[in-house]
């Protein structure tokens, strides 16, 4: 067996050497000037691999903060009975304390915590921490490259994500609150501090943050784009790159086409509070006095937003698939089913994701007659989602799936796309959405389609290459616990909020009781709160399972411990600067010969055998 | 304390977790890794088919104990024409989607759990199909054409604006945090003219009081609507985006400010008539009130509602209104009940643009009203009870001088003198207690002989008219308050002949 090892270790070497391309790396100080101090080599890094665990651990942080704060919010849709008397020492004045000692959360900062879930969710957690990990981490080494085109926008990329969590975070502490009008912030709700305590100070630093934010995406995004088209190395066309590439590099072209609208969109916000513009704004009597803004749309706000973030929903979907794509052909043994039409979709998905933005706005006063053309094109996306997913399941059949922890999230995540995609189909078309937009209808279809399934195709990642990224594995035991947790608790919190949309229970609500209509569903909302409970429990257990692993994890012993083909698992254990130590290796053939030809696995650097049909066709 | 004991034990669970994973880790490797690792994955790929039969049962299990919330379907039936439209077309994608969530979770649990890792095994080398491809790219495509024109279809005719031609009422739903304000148009049929400048304590819509149309639209508390008749909610929102909901109409519509929105709907079951459907499902046949168990029960006191459905801050949850829906006739007895909103809360204050006149309506009151009161007067046996007070008579401040608006009731006064020739009446002049009482005498009698004067000049025989003054010296309220004073500064007519 060890022979075995010993053998696939130097005939990667050996091919490397022989046909790899030399652009004199080793000629290089071992440790060059970049990588000499201590803050050079962890903080500043330009290296991508640890700006990609900067950007994991980062995004971490964010999800335990995003999560806790629905656990809090659940707590009181769930329990509103319950004194929340006992969180007054974390939340401060944010917890009503009356006579009796009994403690409800403050309506303001209920909408301040779900604004926030949402907002440092999708563009801290799912946006940053996920394509923002593993661009970085799998780009330059799966397409064969030193590093990133500019190694040091990549780094400021990670410090714009930093700088703009600082803003956000300093603005969880503000006196009047931090911003509260919904992660969409519409106008006129967002542009008038008399409208919301949120929208005070703390709309000012959300939006500050988010700019920042953007300024990540964007040097970010520039930087994978170019790597893609311009650092792969010789042989890796555009169609030998693995499904992951692919994602990240369409996640990149949509991030950069469709943030800098989200930017001009707050801008024009930013004018309006500050500068008396009337972009937004029109007819509003408020705070007692009529203000003079006349002849804006609040409608354009809306339109600007969803051409940002209808893209957005991709941009963080996309990078899952792909991980998701290579995770389950390296761990079912099995090429990717039908790669051609996984890429074809990736790309119809990510054009389309351009022409479908105003189907979140059907009841918004947009025209109707409007609402037919978004009707179709988002039905439309349906189609290469559907044969996404029977790709998927057509490569486990006939495999030989591994059942351990990257499998079986990615598997899971096949599970929570199809769950949330399929209620896609009632919510795009208009007129089933006139009775369920913004009910929980909604809630459970975007957390079990972007948030669960996302966070789904981050750990099977997360998990996959781990010991790419700490040379040691997670722990299989806790990863196991960590998924069915998951996967059962998934489905527990949001399965049930099927029924309270189809009932028509608004989102967004503080309270239910106002309404005998939405007013009866106390031991829904408590189950559902239980089981907010015990999955975020078991998150920590992952975050404990990460931690432990970094430092005491089994240590890995070979370089390709799945048998994977790519590239990565040529570089050694532990991977220095500029990732392969002697030459670049080329590549010979596609990424997913998988028990071609009778053989296991065939690299990506072994050339084609005499006579062997390439399977790139 | 609590606090630390609570975190104590996760520390201490989080542990206890972490060493039983290493053990069985470590356990497995001593045992041999690949013997851990096969009973491992047949363990995992037994759990993936109980998940799948567990879930999928789950699935079913709670769709039938939660059929009643289902669209359309048990006591969840839309109150609109188009309602169940809508319903079925989510039933029917529901059945759709319901069969392809079965077959694709079927094949995926089952090939994970089917091709798990196995000793001996081989995985086929399968990069694709294009057939197989061609087949289920072909499939969701035809079943979402088919989706997209029936949704469409539907689509279309829900949101198709009124023909102006056509029988329809027209009422208006204004947002703003945190409520709704209703606004009826009125006889006139037709809502009148709305300005955000003009918006103040009294006219929360901004009503523009100049525009004829607005004196008669109504601001009722509940949204009352007959049944059957198509309604078109004009909807508007003065400070930040609403949404206008009613669930059980399936009407939902974002109230945005500045720019005017509006749904149709026809509502084709009353408030009453929902209550009998309701009334047949075990969950309705509960007092509503737990406390007061032979009080009504949860379908006797059903409303429909109408909500927000759009976040408009800290009050969002509350923004509630009654909607009540009425046969035909009881519309018509309510809509009789409902008053002005001008004339309730406007007319006569500083916003009335109208102060210098009266309307039609207003004059034949107040003849009808001084009618009545001189044919009591004439009927009573008690010569206190022979006065008739003239409420609309009034003199600018210090001075004899009749205001504008005087005219009219003194008209009443002549007409009823030339009806009634016999009668001979005395006008008193009175005044409160401001001021010298002497000047105040002087004042009341200059006053008394104003109406007279006005009486003789429009044709009554001046000798049938005493004018008296009685100064501040028979006052009727007290002088202490000014509503006391303004009742006491007056003028009256007694009849001392008939």
């Amino acid at each position: 067996m060890a022979n075995l090892v010993e053998t696939a270790k130097t005939k990667e070497e050996a091919l490397i050497e022989e046909l790899g391309y030399d652009d004199h790396f080793h000629d290089h100080h071992h440790g060059d000037k970049y990588q000499s101090s201590f803050v050079s080599k962890y903080i500043f890094s330009m290296d991508h691999k640890i700006i990609a665990k900067q950007f994991l651990i980062t995004g971490m942080i964010w999800a335990i903060i995003g999560a806790a704060m629905s656990v809090i919010f659940r707590l009181q849709l769930g329990f509103p009975e319950e004194s929340l008397a006992w969180i007054k020492p974390l939340l401060g004045k944010w917890i009503v304390v009356d006579s009796n000692g009994f403690g409800t959360l403050d309506p303001e900062f209920y909408y301040a915590l779900v604004t926030m879930h949402g907002t440092i969710i999708v563009f801290f957690v799912l946006t940053a921490g996920l394509s923002g990990t593993f661009s970085n981490l799998l780009i330059p080494l799966q397409v064969g490259a030193r590093d990133m085109a500019s190694p040091f926008l990549n780094m400021l990329s990670y410090w714009f994500f930093f700088l703009a969590s600082v803003v956000m975070f300093i603005s969880l502490f503000l006196n009047t609150g931090p911003f509260s009008g919904g992660w969409v912030a519409y106008p006129p709700l967002s542009a008038l501090p008399e409208a919301s305590s949120g929208s005070k100070a703390g709309m000012t630093l959300w939006t500050t943050s988010l700019v920042f934010f953007v300024v990540s995406v964007l040097l970010g995004g520039v930087n994978y784009i170019t790597t893609v088209l311009n650092l792969r190395t010789k042989g890796m066309t555009m169609w030998r790159l693995p499904l992951t590439i692919w994602a990240f590099f369409v996640t990149a072209i949509l991030g950069l086409l469709s943030f800098p609208v989200l930017v001009s969109a707050f801008f024009l916000l930013m004018f309006d509070r500050g500068l008396g513009t009337s972009f937004y704004l029109s007819e509003i009597f408020i705070g007692g006095q009529a203000l003079d803004h006349v002849g804006g749309s609040p409608i354009l706000y809306q339109h600007l937003f969803w051409f940002l973030g209808h893209p957005e929903v991709y941009i963080i979907i996309l990078p899952a698939m792909g991980l998701v794509s290579e995770v389950l052909s390296v761990q079912s043994r099995k090429p990717i089913f039908g790669y051609r039409a996984m890429v074809l979709s990736i790309l119809a998905i990510a054009f389309l994701s351009f022409i479908v933005w105003a189907h979140h706005m059907f009841m918004s006063g947009v025209n109707p007659f409007i609402s037919n053309i978004f009707v179709v094109f988002t039905l439309i996306i349906a189609v290469p989602s559907a044969v996404k997913v029977f790709n998927w399941i057509a490569t486990l059949y006939r495999g030989r799936v591994r059942m351990n922890t990257p499998a079986l999230f990615a598997i899971g995540f096949v599970s929570m796309f199809i769950s949330g995609g399929l209620t896609g189909i009632f919510l795009g078309n208009s007129a089933i959405d006139i009775q369920l937009h913004d009910t929980y209808f909604v809630v459970a279809h975007f957390h079990i389609v972007m948030g669960v399934a996302a966070f789904f195709g981050m750990f099977a990642g997360i998990y996959h290459w781990f010991p790419k990224m700490y040379g040691r594995f997670m722990n299989e035991t806790m990863g196991k616990i960590h998924f069915w947790g998951t996967m059962i608790g998934a489905y527990v919190i949001f399965w049930p909020m099927h029924y309270l949309g189809m009932i028509g229970v608004p989102r967004r609500y503080y309270s239910f009781d106002t309404f005998d209509a939405f007013g009866s569903f106390d031991g829904l909302n408590a189950f559902i709160t239980i089981g907010a409970i015990i999955t975020f429990v078991v998150q920590l257990l992952f975050v404990i399972n990460f931690f432990y692993s970094i430092w005491k994890g089994k240590k890995m012993t070979e370089k390709n411990p799945w048998k994977a083909n790519t590239l990565e698992w040529t570089t050694p254990i532990d991977t220095g600067h500029g990732n392969w130590p002697g030459k670049i290796p080329t590549v010979q053939r596609w990424a997913y010969d998988y028990g071609k030809d009778g053989k296991e696995f065939i690299t990506q650097v072994t050339p084609l055998a005499e006579g062997e049909e390439p399977s790139d066709h | 304390m609590t606090g630390l004991i609570i975190l104590i034990s996760f520390l201490l669970l989080a542990i206890v977790v972490v060493q039983i994973s290493r053990i069985n880790e470590l356990s497995k490797s001593i045992r041999g890794e690949e013997y851990g690792k096969q009973r491992s994955i047949d363990r995992q790929g037994r759990y993936l088919l109980i998940f799948m039969v567990v879930f999928l049962v789950g699935c079913v299990v709670s769709a039938y104990y939660y059929k009643n919330y289902m669209l359309g379907y048990g006591p969840h039936t839309a109150a609109s024409e188009h309602g169940p439209m809508l319903d079925r077309l989510f039933n029917v994608t529901l059945i759709i989607t319901g069969i392809v969530f079965f077959l694709t979770h079927v094949a995926l649990f089952w090939f994970g759990y089917k091709y798990r890792d196995q000793p001996g095994k081989k995985a086929d080398f399968m990069p694709h199909d294009n057939k197989l491809e061609v087949i289920w790219t072909a499939i969701p495509a035809f079943a979402m054409f088919a989706l997209v024109i029936n949704g469409l279809v539907a689509w279309n005719k829900v949101m198709d604006d009124v023909d102006p031609d056509e029988d329809y009422m027209e009422i208006e739903a204004t947002g703003y945090q945190f409520a709704w304000i209703l606004r009826y148009p009125g006889p006139d049929g037709a809502l009148g003219a709305r300005d955000f400048r003009k918006i103040n304590g009294v006219n929360p819509l901004g009503q523009d009081w100049t525009d004829v149309k607005n004196l008669d639209d109504f601001q009722p508390t509940d949204l009352v609507l007959p049944k059957g008749k198509k309604v078109r909610v004009r909807i508007t929102a003065r400070d930040v985006l609403h949404d206008f909901y009613l669930p059980h109409f399936r009407v939902k519509m974002d109230a945005v400010p500045g720019l005017p929105t509006y749904f149709v709907f026809t509502p084709n079951k009353t408030t009453e008539e929902y209550r009998e459907e309701l009334s047949k499902f075990p969950e309705y046949q509960v007092p509503a009130d737990p406390a007061n168990p032979d009080g009504p029960q949860l379908w006797e006191v059903f409303e429909f509602e109408l909500a927000c459905a759009e976040l408009c801050g800290s009050g969002h949850y509350s923004m509630k209104k009654i909607v009540r829906i009425v046969e035909p006739d009881e519309y018509e007895a309510w809509l009789r009940e409902q008053q002005s909103y001008y004339l309730t809360s406007v007319r006569g204050g500083s916003d009335d643009p109208y102060t210098e006149q009266l309307f039609d309506f207003e004059l034949e009151a107040r003849k009808g009203e001084f009618d009545d009161a001189l044919s009591a007067a004439i009927d009573a046996e008690d010569p206190a009870d022979k006065i008739v007070r003239l409420k609309y008579v009034f003199f600018e401040t210090g001075s004899a001088a009749l205001t504008a608006l005087s005219r009219y009731e003194l008209e009443n006064v002549k007409d009823a003198m030339l009806e009634n020739p016999n009668i001979e009446i005395e006008v008193g002049g009175h005044t409160d207690n401001t001021g010298d009482a002497e000047a105040n005498l002087a004042l009341s009698l200059a006053r008394a002989e104003a109406v007279a004067n006005f009486l003789v000049n429009a044709g009554v025989p001046q000798e049938r008219l005493v004018p008296t003054g009685y100064g501040e010296l028979v006052p009727v309220d007290d002088n202490g308050t000014e509503a006391g004073r303004a009742n006491n500064r007056r003028t009256e007519l007694k009849i001392i002949s008939q």
